[in-house]
């Protein structure tokens, strides 16, 4: 896996009259995750956004080296096209086609996103982020809406992703299972 | 970049000729379009020759009533959904993201409405060489209109009430199209078709970019 980096300092996040968070500095290496942990309405969301470069930070910058793949509430798979076509659209785009990690959705590759359960939908995401085999993967709240099982699973990717070289920001209120994360709390840079 | 946006363009296109998440395809504005042509000799009685002098400006304002019917469906679903959110992750630029859905959105209304006009002109008893004018101003005029209704689209993705404020802002914007379009077919009025085209090139020119920061500001 190439070599990548995302580092983020001191930005801080305005959305609306507020600030929700300033200061915040974070490093993230291939090899590495980093946890965002706070409570709801602390600016996970906002600062995943931040980091994908699809917000601009109130202050501070964000330097990053290397592909980056992003899951969030938004699933970005077209609804009336069958699972494994509506992947095949971000295969095509990022003109990759190794075996990644299918999240058990071997089986519904014939049924129409539309149809997906929640929980299904979160793998689908996640399946999307891996076979864009993109270094950096910025994850907003995975594990939500997965069972126990798939809970673990997904969190075992992650790592094994992490093991394989990538690195990994995931923002997420609920604790993990897996050793050598760096969890960031979001609370202690609130303003 | 073209490798990857070829895919792009070929699911802009699938999706607004075909149609499918709630959009409606081609089928619908074209079926607008001919309903006008049929329903206005219902209105105004079958007299020929007003028929003919009033059926070119009924076209075009039937072609570009069809061109606001698909606004609220060309953008926002992919906004809603994080395709656009997607591909700024990947690095393709929204000016070339919209002008593939422009020329996606011209070829799924501007062409059949193109094919459909012989019918119109029929129905409105226009004459061969008026219908020779009518043609070669949907040909220049319909991507401007393409341009437009991209461009608006861009712009009310993520209002709440973005389909109807859509219609009103395609309106005055379209308005230098009608005149032009509509005064073509006046007896010596084929110098419209130059400004025509001149309008066409102008919104085609502007509109990628103009869409393309207002789905950047959407974000904010």
């Amino acid at each position: 896996m190439q070599d990548c980096r995302l580092v983020a300092d001191t930005i801080a996040c305005r959305r609306g009259d507020r600030i929700l968070f300033r200061g915040l500095s974070l490093a993230v290496r291939g090899g590495e995750i980093v946890h965002l942990a706070g409570p709801n309405g602390i600016g996970k969301s906002s600062l995943i956004r931040i980091l994908a470069g699809l917000l601009r930070p109130y202050a501070g910058s964000v330097e990053r080296s290397g592909s980056l793949a992003l899951s969030d509430e938004r699933l970005a798979l077209d609804g009336h096209l069958p699972l494994d076509r509506a992947l095949g659209f971000w295969r095509g785009i990022d003109g990759t086609h190794g075996q990644q990690p299918d999240f058990g959705l071997a089986n519904l590759l014939d049924v129409p996103v539309r149809y997906l359960s929640t929980g299904q939908r979160k793998r689908a995401a996640l399946a999307r982020v891996a076979a864009s085999e993109a270094s950096i993967w910025l994850l907003d709240e995975p594990l939500n809406g997965l069972d126990t099982h798939w809970s673990c699973m997904a969190q075992l990717a992650i790592d094994a992703h992490r093991k394989a070289g990538g690195a990994v920001i995931l923002a997420s209120h609920q604790s993990l299972s897996i050793d050598h994360v760096t969890t960031v709390k979001l609370l202690d840079y609130s303003a | 970049m073209i490798r990857r946006l070829w895919p792009i363009f070929v699911r802009d296109l699938t999706l607004l000729t075909r149609g499918a998440q709630g959009r409606g395809g081609a089928v619908l504005p074209l079926l607008f379009f001919l309903a006008v042509a049929m329903l206005f000799p219902f209105a105004v009685g079958p007299d020929a020759r007003l028929l003919a002098r009033t059926g070119a400006g009924v076209i075009w304002v039937a072609a570009l009533l069809a061109a606001i019917l698909p606004l609220d469906r060309l953008v926002e679903p992919d906004v809603e959904a994080g395709f656009f959110d997607q591909w700024a992750l990947r690095g393709l630029s929204e000016e070339a993201l919209l002008l593939s859905r422009i020329v996606a959105h011209w070829i799924s209304f501007g062409l059949p409405l193109m094919i459909a006009a012989p019918i119109s002109a029929g129905l409105l008893s226009l004459d061969a060489a008026q219908l020779r004018t009518v043609e070669i101003g949907l040909l220049l005029g319909t991507p401007g209109l393409a341009a437009i209704g991209v461009t608006i689209a861009a712009l009310t993705a993520g209002l709440r009430a973005g389909s109807a404020l859509g219609g009103l802002l395609a309106i005055p914007l379209t308005v230098p199209l009608l005149i032009f379009g509509a005064g073509s077919l006046q007896p010596d009025g084929e110098g419209g078709l130059a400004l025509l085209a001149a309008c066409s090139l102008v919104a085609l020119a502007v509109a990628p970019f103009a869409g393309g920061a207002a789905i950047r500001a959407g974000r904010e």
